[in-house]
């Protein structure tokens, strides 16, 4: 037996024993979904305990060091562990922004203390982030964010700063118990003024609203901060180049968004049947419907393989960091078209709004939810900007 | 296994294309089109490709062949549909390669190592009407004194107009059969097809065609397995063609913007004319992954591996489909003439595209085996 399919054998039987029957089976709303936290909240206690013990093994975080919480497992390792879930159909351990957005950041620019102190939290679920990226009138310029971060001793040698300022879209803010927030630190140079730093958001000054979207959701928060004191230790690499950071941590953050087009839920072809029903030769009665269908799933199965080659890529040192924005790009849209095709495929059904039936509404608010895809992270057209620029070398790009 | 390419992967990758750039660019296309070459094609090319070892890639060793796998010859179509040359790589290296491993006895091999040495052109006689549909045949066998008779009509006949050996696919009673025929045999007919690329087919017509017995490959009745799985190698190969075809047209396009200059800037700066390259980008990027996933699949002989190989044939046509239009359309009139390579691209492609099944017919495929 070779040492992958020892591993696999050994990850099979841990699972039969460790995975709750509550957590097998398709995510059917958002009560499902384990995010951890000083504040969270679990839909059974079963979904407390799978968080806990892929924690405490370190797979919520497969490829991370073992030395900061992580798995330690290798590329290939991790593979037959997501094979292995997928097999059983469990839903995610833990779905983190600690994990899939500031734990990359911090492994590539935290320092050593850093590393120990914040990893491991996120590893177990015990601390929930959030992201203060976009301002209200910093956009899809991102770069020219107006929250200041000022140290108040004269001789600027203190150990913190004051920070003022307003954040916008930050995701779950009021769920979260810290923030990776982007500051200004030098306002007379756009790009190399900026910092990242982490705090608190318990800490006094920091306040909370949430945003009401077409879903009639809302996990986007408007964030303010009035004279918030934050500690100088907190900031993550260099001071003014808190950029390189976020560039570092949007790739992640696209290469997420990218993700969501894939393997969610029922497959397509699957709900429309359901839903429509079939003809005598099996067919979906309605061919220009299957046919839509038919074409998303042949881009769905392509964008997987790009997904899989561009991680093998990252991994063989042979990735262009833009690529990131080909999957963010492509995925989103991805993701939209398949639920104009749920609907499609629902008919009345997917207009319900209200009502056990439909789980409240589920397939219209998610589709509702998925039009910001290719808004949140960089839009679309911000995207294919960087590709222009640094994969194509377009003239003035 | 990573969907990269292996180190010998890549350097067989720079071999072809390094032969194939000095040996066979776009120049020699146009030679063998404008000079109305008899053949279509170059046999001396042919058995260059036999010493460099590409015509054998999958053909074992004991045959004279580098006893390679799917992804070389993914590798080597790439490079092909690249420089658009004129080859009897598909038809014979790849389809008729594949039934004759599968299926030939150990006389029949004798044109494996006939094809592995570049020596000999075999063709793979299966479509019919004027689309893919391998399922339709009906060129029929039946049993006739010592061996058999033949009668119908074959079209799409890659290099059939110059093929030494034919590997015919017929049906009768005891289901579909393959036949390797002599193109000299009584009855058989072949028509070259002049085609919009300048690439090679013909149409075969075969009337009361009296064979021997050793005729068959393997049992009557027993060729659906071996034409299955040339078939579905064939399109994964052919999917490599479309995504060198379409990616170096697509290069083509991107280095144009770069330099033609209309209201004082390169139209490259145009942000209308960015979006659509960035898009098409994105896109060869997906049909790069789906044509080394399926060729990989194939290779592993994976359960899922003939799917892996319609959606990699039906991802490739559409997407090279699509690099060969914006490529007209970014070039402008120049774009129209002759004389620029671009159009030439869109030629190869739209032949490539209907080969073995166009994106239609493997979108049903994939909707069929999904199950709605």
């Amino acid at each position: 037996m070779s040492d992958l399919e020892a591993f696999r054998a050994e990850v099979r039987s841990w699972l039969e024993e460790n995975c709750p029957p509550e957590v097998r089976g398709p995510i059917e709303s958002e009560n499902d979904m384990i995010w951890g936290g000083r504040k969270a909240t679990f839909k059974t206690p079963a979904h407390k305990l799978w968080m806990e013990r892929m924690g405490s093994r370190g797979w919520t975080a497969p490829e991370w060091p073992a030395e900061y919480g992580g798995g330690g497992l290798s590329r290939a390792e991790a593979k037959v562990l997501s094979s292995e879930l997928r097999r059983i159909k469990a839903q995610p351990a833990l779905n983190s922004f600690g994990i899939w957005m500031l734990g990359p950041a911090l492994l590539a620019f935290g320092t050593e203390e850093q590393k120990k102190h914040f990893l491991p939290q996120i590893v177990r679920g015990e601390i929930r982030w959030c992201q203060g990226y976009s301002e209200p009138g910093s956009g899809s310029d991102l770069a020219s964010l107006q929250t200041r971060a000022e140290d108040p001793s004269p001789d600027n040698g203190g150990d913190h700063w004051i920070v003022n300022g307003q954040k916008i879209w930050t995701s779950y803010a009021d769920k979260a118990d810290w923030i990776f927030c982007l500051v200004r630190t030098d306002p007379t140079n756009k790009h190399r003024g900026i910092s990242f730093v982490l705090f608190d958001m318990e800490t006094p000054g920091v306040s909370t609203r949430p945003i009401t979207l077409i879903s009639g959701k809302s996990p986007f928060c408007e964030t303010f901060f009035d004279n918030v004191r934050v500690e100088k230790a907190n900031l993550v690499g260099e001071l003014n180049r808190g950029w390189d950071v976020a560039k570092y941590l949007l790739a992640h953050e696209r290469t997420m968004i990218g993700a969501m087009g894939e393997g969610m839920g029922r497959p397509l072809g699957e709900v429309a049947r359901d839903s429509i029903g079939t003809d005598e030769q099996g067919h979906l009665d309605d061919p220009m419907l299957r046919a839509r269908i038919a074409e998303w799933e042949l881009d769905g199965a392509a964008f997987r393989l790009a997904m899989d080659s561009a991680v093998d890529r990252m991994k063989a040192g042979q990735a262009h960091p833009a690529l990131a924005s080909v999957l963010k790009y492509y995925g989103s849209e991805l993701n939209k078209r398949r639920f104009e095709l749920l609907m499609s495929a629902g008919g009345y059904d997917a207009l319900e709004w209200e009502g056990e039936r439909s789980h409240d509404g589920d397939t219209a608010r998610n589709w509702l939810r998925t039009k910001a895809n290719s808004i949140e992270g960089g839009t679309t057209e911000v995207q294919l900007n960087i590709i222009a620029k640094h994969l194509l070398n377009l003239p003035g790009a | 296994m990573p969907l990269i390419l292996t180190e010998e992967q890549v350097m067989l990758k720079d071999a072809v294309h390094g032969f194939l750039s000095e040996n066979a660019p776009i120049k020699h296309l146009r030679q063998l089109r404008d000079s109305r070459d008899a053949d279509g094609v170059s046999r001396d090319l042919w058995r260059a490709f036999g010493e460099m070892g590409f015509a054998g890639v999958i053909i074992g060793e004991e045959h004279g062949g580098s006893g390679l796998g799917a992804v070389e010859a993914g590798v080597i179509a790439e490079s092909l549909g690249r420089t658009l040359t004129p080859s009897p790589f598909l038809g014979s290296s790849v389809l008729s390669a594949t039934v004759l491993k599968e299926v030939g006895n150990t006389d029949q091999q004798f044109w494996l190592s006939k094809i592995a040495a570049g020596e000999a052109i075999v063709s793979l006689a299966v479509d019919e009407g004027p689309k893919h549909a391998p399922h339709k045949s009906t060129t029929r066998y039946e049993r006739s004194g010592n061996g058999f008779k033949l009668d119908g009509a074959k079209a799409m006949v890659l290099d059939g107009h110059i093929a030494d050996s034919l590997i015919v696919a017929a049906q009768g009673d005891d289901g579909l059969s393959l036949f390797l025929i002599n193109p000299k045999t009584v009855g058989v007919k072949v028509e070259r097809t002049v085609m919009v690329d300048a690439h090679n087919a013909a149409r075969i017509t075969l009337s009361n065609v009296e064979v021997d017995a050793d005729a068959l490959l393997g049992e009557v009745g027993g060729g659906q397995a071996a034409l299955d799985k040339a078939l579905s190698l064939g399109r994964a190969v052919t999917a490599a063609s479309l995504n060198g075809a379409g990616d170096q047209a697509f290069h083509i396009t991107v280095e144009y913007l770069k330099t033609r200059q209309q209201f004082g800037k390169l139209i490259g700066e145009f942000q209308a004319l960015q979006h659509r390259a960035a898009h098409l980008y994105t896109e060869l990027e997906l049909t790069k992954a789906a044509t080394l996933g399926a060729l990989q699949a194939v290779d592993e002989g994976k359960g899922g591996a003939d799917l892996s190989t319609s959606i990699a044939k039906a991802k490739a046509g559409r997407v090279a489909e699509l690099a060969v239009q914006e490529g007209v359309q970014m070039h402008g009139g120049v774009g129209m003439t002759d004389e620029f390579d671009i159009g030439l691209f869109m030629k190869r492609v739209r032949v490539l595209n209907e080969t073995l099944g166009d994106s239609h017919y493997h979108l049903n495929r994939l909707a069929t085996a999904r199950g709605y």
